[in-house]
């Protein structure tokens, strides 16, 4: 194996020959870059992490960084710095240069590098001993060096002198020490040239055949060397300083420099250089007539960069052929120019389809292999879809009058048939799935919400689709989704089921749906597995491997669950309820609410709700994964999400000023007491009312139902009911329960339906996405309002979003269908209590889930011990107790709480 | 030159002579052993720790910590259970065996209020390990069996903040990881071990941290021991945590010239060949891989079987990638005996030329 440097940052650098020259970036350097040693002075580390992003992205292969500065704790400032470029990817993946004179500040640096750097410098400066003992530390630390031509006489500068200097440190450290030639980089000295002293004149030619000597003599080592001092005495004027340097380094190069510390995004091209320029440069460099300095001076002001000079757009890709355009566009989401270049690359087809096949397709391959190689996120390929989308509606005129003309129809991957299951209406997540099959050109047949079993059904048969996609988010889809199941199994259909949604699981689809079809049933865990699921059961070739290994996923699933029985085992429901959370009740007083019975709030201000959203579900709705706004620099998702934000803020700002939705909302609250395991909801008395409660014997209003945990628990610990935090009826106290139904989804429809008709799906996503935090975030802020205003019993509390998010303050507002109250079907009597649909508009379905989808409803306590808790698994004795006191069946009961069973229903 | 000379020459070219011969074995999980005797709260404290702290320490902290769970004190505690899994990895076939030391250093330790016994469960888990290699080489003179003392990654990396709001903040320092591993490794020399393994590397700062305190502590005894180095790579990513390549991995540690680098944990056999592939076209040292039992499931359980996990790691060493292996998460002795027959009689690995001139 050949004796070449190998450096690491997150990513190996291997100085190889034909890298022919390393570009160590030099813009981190507080000696070098006046802006970088300000931002450092004044602590402004963010940016200064950010000079050091452009130098490799300017193409720097090594970045150099330097603290020296007399009034900076270099040390310090060393550890820092590289302390936070550790945690930035795009930096880290580069070898880091630790640049300093003093030997503290250079181990200060090399104790934060976990890559494989270099240490500038070491030099015989102190004599042979200090020189190797230095050398062996960088040796022990694992890094490359750079040995300045510096002995104890001084700074060489004769040809002779580099070379002299440079052999005798080599030769100390390959025989006193092992260091690696290949390790070892001289840096034979960069001098100002052109300072009107006759002595300087030949400081280039010095270096460049020194060069030329130590790599005669070194082939294994590297020359390197501070490139802008060799312009020094031309500051100001950076067109004549790069215009030497790149001269400096066409010829140093040439002599066997191979490594050099530059400003990787200002280097230019030798041959680019104004031919006067470039030969009075040379006159200089080479030092080949004694007027060479005046000469270059006389053009030099001619050179200036003229201030003001804008960087424009870069359109280079619009220069490409169309076929690279098109690609370009899809990949990067840009719907800007894609109709023209549809067109253009129509009129150069045989036929439209063509279009769609060949150059479509293939930029949509592109975008499919960059998402499967996790190199391209959600929002991205939503935005690809929506120029994909823009391009086959142009097209579409022109096929369907071809079709009409040949009787021809395109090929596609296979026909899915989608739907989000009766009674459920969430659909951004189904929605997504079916943009990301299309783009893998599927024929995707999306039947909406809420759509019966039959219709589905029906429509597969219709269709001729060969699967069929489920998809829903509350739980009881789930029961519904093993109802499809059976039906598709009772009508001898064969074609694969797929199972999606948020609170599906593979645990469920292997035990509750798949036992129940016998032909492929396969649980997508979310939309980027969508494809290649999809991709798998049409595939002849794959459909069985595939499927063969899911029915074993899944038997083992099943097999597991059954070895494991139920966990731990439940306690009865007397023990459960003897360990029910209690308090002395005698002692307290219940909060007396000062706006008793309903408000109605009418078109609530979008723009302060704005300020309560919970950011963090939004990017997990699409998929990018993480907590805002730490999110905003995830170093996998950052930019993602980054854009994502943007997005959504704008949209947010139109949404708002244009008022696309409206916001409505009701409370009211209510007298009550818990009996047992309800809760007994009573009229509002009219006028003045104390704590004292004589007309609790009154025929109530409503009996509010809940469920308590059976989980053995230490006596300590109680088994939670959430009636458990409304003083009991023999208490006397007059105690209280509130109500709420909120929505921000009044209005979206038509939007969805603009957005939609004009081929836009991420725009119609991130809407809808945008409305259930806009839902959420009204529940939160009336939540707080009802603490401080209008139940009144935490008036002077002051918490910021963030602690609102983390639920710090004082009462809860759990929502029927989740944990703490997992019966939906409690919805109905909020409902009935809150008149929530007159007064909001709110409807519920079938299997009591929300329309507008982007609504939030529950109730309120304001016990101070009130907290959420998970009901879980519940045994039949609770089961048949609660069907007792909703007045069901014991069926029903079983039907409604299907996922909380700890047993298996006959 | 710099290098001091080996502390046993003999027990060295021994080790080159079979690493030159054939593939060697080493051997499996110890945590997954010590599960299966579901070992209480007493039996880990032992007499000594009874109270839950170290009633020989004077200078100990009063009150009482909960002891379970600290694998390594068993060392102390259990001694017997611990040579019992070496002696069951040795007779399963294993070359080399791991001490009981993965987290015998003052900051993992510290978790239990134990920091002082960071020397003592070194130098004894060598001794352990030792006398159980002793032992099997009395009995099989022609397999040599060599001690490797352990050096893990400790709980903390040098090189990733702790604190998502700040990004430049570091729970340890090189030099408290340098002062850690000094104080381990001089425990592991002194109990006997024939080589140190710088292993589980999530974090390369850590290491290098680990493999300086190892070349200042040759420096300073003036002799050395052969350090093998084993890096974990933690997902499909195809990174170690701290965000490098295989590669670039290699590079960053090269310098202290192991007598192998490898790969072990977090992934099992299959998924971790592209990378020891990797090493093996890069490496000048031999190469290792001790890879887990698969991936965890859903419960934290490993269930590759011995067959699955020697079949793939047959293949590894038919395609000439391998000159050490094992297993780490999940491996039982039956996984060490079925690997080892696998890579019976296939040709270990050759060393490019360049470092066979060296060696």
């Amino acid at each position: 194996m050949p004796r070449y440097t190998r450096l690491s940052g997150l990513e190996p650098l291997v100085i190889t020959p034909d890298l022919l020259f390393v570009n160590v970036g030099e813009r981190t350097n507080v000696t070098g870059s006046a802006q970088f040693r300000k931002l450092i002075k004044e602590e402004r580390y963010e940016e200064a992490v950010d000079v050091a992003r452009q130098q490799v992205a300017n193409g720097a292969q090594i970045i150099d960084v330097n603290m020296d500065e007399g009034l900076i704790d270099s040390e310090a400032a060393m550890t820092r710095f590289l302390n936070l470029i550790a945690a930035e990817p795009d930096i880290a993946r580069v070898p880091v240069m630790v640049d300093s004179s003093k030997w503290s500040v250079i181990e200060a640096g090399l104790r934060c590098l976990q890559g494989k750097g270099i240490v500038n410098s070491i030099s015989m400066k102190e004599g042979e001993e200090l020189f190797l003992e230095h050398a062996r530390m960088v040796q022990q630390y694992g890094a490359a060096v750079v040995v300045m031509a510096f002995d104890e006489q001084g700074q060489a500068d004769t040809c002779a002198r580099k070379v002299d200097i440079c052999s005798r440190a080599y030769a100390l450290l390959t025989t006193r020490l092992d260091f690696p030639p290949e390790d070892i980089i001289f840096d034979p000295n960069i001098f100002a040239i052109a300072t009107g002293i006759e002595e300087h004149n030949n400081y280039a030619v010095d270096f460049i055949e020194a060069t030329r000597e130590l790599k005669r003599r070194f082939p294994d080592s590297h020359i390197s060397g501070g490139v802008s001092n060799v312009s020094f005495s031309f500051r100001g004027n950076n067109t004549v300083r790069e215009a030497i340097h790149s001269v400096f380094l066409y010829h140093a190069i040439k002599a066997g420099m191979d490594m050099g510390i530059v400003n990787a995004g200002a280097l230019m091209i030798y041959d680019d250089l104004p031919t006067e320029l470039r030969e009075r440069v040379e006159d200089v460099v080479l030092n080949r007539r004694a007027d060479a300095t005046e000469r270059l001076l006389e053009i030099a002001d001619n050179y200036k960069a003229r201030k003001g000079e804008v960087v424009v757009e870069n359109l280079a890709w619009r220069e490409k052929p169309v076929r690279e355009r098109l690609s370009h566009a899809l990949v990067h989401g840009i719907d800007q120019y894609v109709v023209e270049d549809t067109e253009a690359a129509r009129v150069g087809s045989s036929r439209p389809l063509d279009v769609i096949e060949g150059p479509l397709m293939d930029g949509m391959n592109v975008v499919g292999d960059l998402f499967g190689a996790g190199k391209m996120f959600l929002p991205q390929v939503v935005k690809s879809a929506r120029v994909m989308k823009k391009a086959v509606a142009h097209l579409i005129p022109y096929i369907e009058e071809e079709k009409a003309r040949t009787g021809d129809a395109g090929k596609s991957n296979g026909k899915i048939i989608m739907a989000t299951v009766k009674g459920d209406v969430h659909d951004i997540g189904k929605n997504i799935v079916g943009v990301v099959l299309r783009c893998n050109n599927f024929d995707v047949v999306d039947l909406g919400v809420m759509v019966p079993a039959q219709k589905i059904l029906d429509t597969a048969i219709a269709e001729n689709a060969d699967i069929i996609g489920l998809s829903g988010l509350i739980t009881p889809s789930l029961e519904e989704m093993s109802q499809v199941a059976r039906e598709m199994q009772r009508q001898n259909f064969t074609i694969p089921l797929m199972i999606g949604g948020a609170t599906t699981s593979r645990a469920h689809t292997a035990l509750k749906i798949e036992p129940h079809y016998k032909s492929p049933t396969v649980w997508v865990k979310d939309a980027s597995r969508a494809v290649g699921v999809a991709q798998s059961l049409v595939s002849k070739d794959l459909v069985d491997a595939f499927i063969a290994k899911v029915r074993a996923e899944y038997a083992e699933v099943r097999e597991r669950h059954k070895q494991r029985g139920s966990g731990k085992p439940l306690v009865p429901m007397e023990k459960a309820r003897g360990q029910r959370y209690t308090t002395d009740w005698a002692a307290y007083q219940p909060p007396q609410p000062r706006q008793p019975g309903i408000t109605v709030f009418d078109d609530y201000d979008l723009a302060e709700l704005r300020e309560y959203i919970d950011w963090s579900p939004f990017f997990n709705a699409w998929e990018l994964a993480g907590r805002y706004p730490a999110i905003l620099d995830d170093e996998i998702v950052g930019v993602q999400a980054r854009e994502l934000f943007r997005d959504a803020q704008a949209m947010l700002d139109r949404l708002i000023a244009e008022k696309w939705l409206t916001a409505r909302g009701v409370i009211g609250f209510w007298p009550a007491c818990s009996v047992g395991d309800d809760i007994a909801v009573h009229s509002v008395p009219s006028g003045e009312s104390g704590q004292d409660w004589p007309e609790s014997s009154g025929k109530p209003l409503a009996m509010l139902h809940h469920l308590r945990q059976q989980v053995d628990k230490p006596a300590d610990r109680p088994d939670f009911c959430l009636s458990d935090f409304i003083a009991p009826k023999t208490a006397g106290k007059r105690d209280w329960v509130g109500g709420f139904a909120v929505t921000a989804g009044v209005g979206i429809d038509e939007h969805v339906a603009r957005f939609e008709a004009a081929h836009d799906d991420y725009s119609s996503i991130l809407l809808k996405a945008l409305a259930d935090r806009l839902a959420e975030a009204f529940a939160e802020r009336l939540h707080e309002r009802v603490r401080k205003e209008f139940w009144g019993y935490a008036a002077d509390e002051t918490l910021d979003n963030e602690s609102l998010i983390d639920e710090t303050y004082r009462g809860i507002r759990p929502a029927p269908g989740y944990p703490a109250c997992p019966d939906h079907t409690e919805k109905a009597t909020l409902f009935r209590l809150l008149d929530a649909t007159g007064n909001t508009g709110i409807e519920l379905t079938d299997s009591f889930a929300m329309f507008p989808t982007a609504a939030v409803s529950g109730w309120y306590f304001s016990h101070p011990d009130s907290q959420y808790f998970v009901v879980g698994r519940l045994t039949r004795e609770q089961v048949d107790d609660y069907a007792k006191r909703k007045g069901w069946t014991r069926e029903e009961a079983e039907r409604w709480l299907a996922p909380n069973l700890d047993y298996d229903p006959d | 030159m710099s290098t001091p000379p080996w502390l046993h020459p003999e027990r060295v070219a021994l080790l080159e002579q079979q690493l030159r011969r054939r593939i060697l074995i080493l051997d499996g999980g110890m945590g997954t052993m010590l599960q299966k005797h579901a070992l209480d709260e007493t039996a880990f404290r032992g007499e000594r720790f009874v109270d839950g702290h170290d009633s020989s320490h004077a200078h100990d902290h009063p009150g009482e910590c909960d002891l379970k769970g600290n694998n390594d004190l068993l060392t102390l505690t259990n001694p017997d259970i611990i040579r019992g899994v070496h002696e069951a990895y040795l007779e399963a076939g294993a070359d080399l065996v791991e001490t009981n030391t993965f987290n015998s250093t003052r900051i993992s330790q510290a978790d239990y209020h134990l920091e002082h016994l960071a020397y003592e469960l070194n130098l004894e888990g060598a001794r352990l390990a030792r006398a159980a290699c002793d032992a099997w080489e009395a009995k099989t003179p022609e397999q040599p069996r060599f001690v490797i003392g352990v050096l893990g990654p400790t709980s903390r990396t040098a090189s990733l903040s702790p604190d998502v709001n700040d990004p430049g903040f570091r729970n340890v320092t090189f030099e408290e990881l340098v002062t850690n591993y000094t104080e381990a490794a001089n425990g592991l020399i002194d109990g006997g071990a024939d080589l140190i393994m710088v292993e589980t590397i999530f974090d390369t700062l850590n290491a290098k941290a680990a493999l300086f305190a190892l070349s200042e502590l040759f420096h300073q005894r003036g002799e050395r021991v052969p350090v093998m180095i084993s890096g974990t790579i933690t997902d499909r990513s195809g990174r170690t945590l701290s965000g490098q390549t295989a590669e670039a991995f290699y590079y960053s540690v090269q310098h202290a010239r192991p007598i192998s680098v490898g790969l072990n944990c977090a992934l099992g056999a299959a998924d971790l060949r592209p990378h020891v592939q990797t090493l093996a076209n890069v490496a000048q040292c031999f190469v290792s891989t001790h890879p887990n039992a698969g991936l965890p499931n859903a419960f934290g359980e490993y269930d590759e079987t011995p067959e699955q996990m020697a079949s793939v790691i047959g293949g590894f060493a038919r395609d000439g990638l391998l000159n050490l292996v094992g297993g780490c998460c999940g491996t039982t002795p039956a996984h060490i005996k079925a690997i080892a027959e696998a890579v019976y009689g296939v040709a270990p690995r050759t060393l490019p030329a360049q470092a066979q001139e060296a060696a």
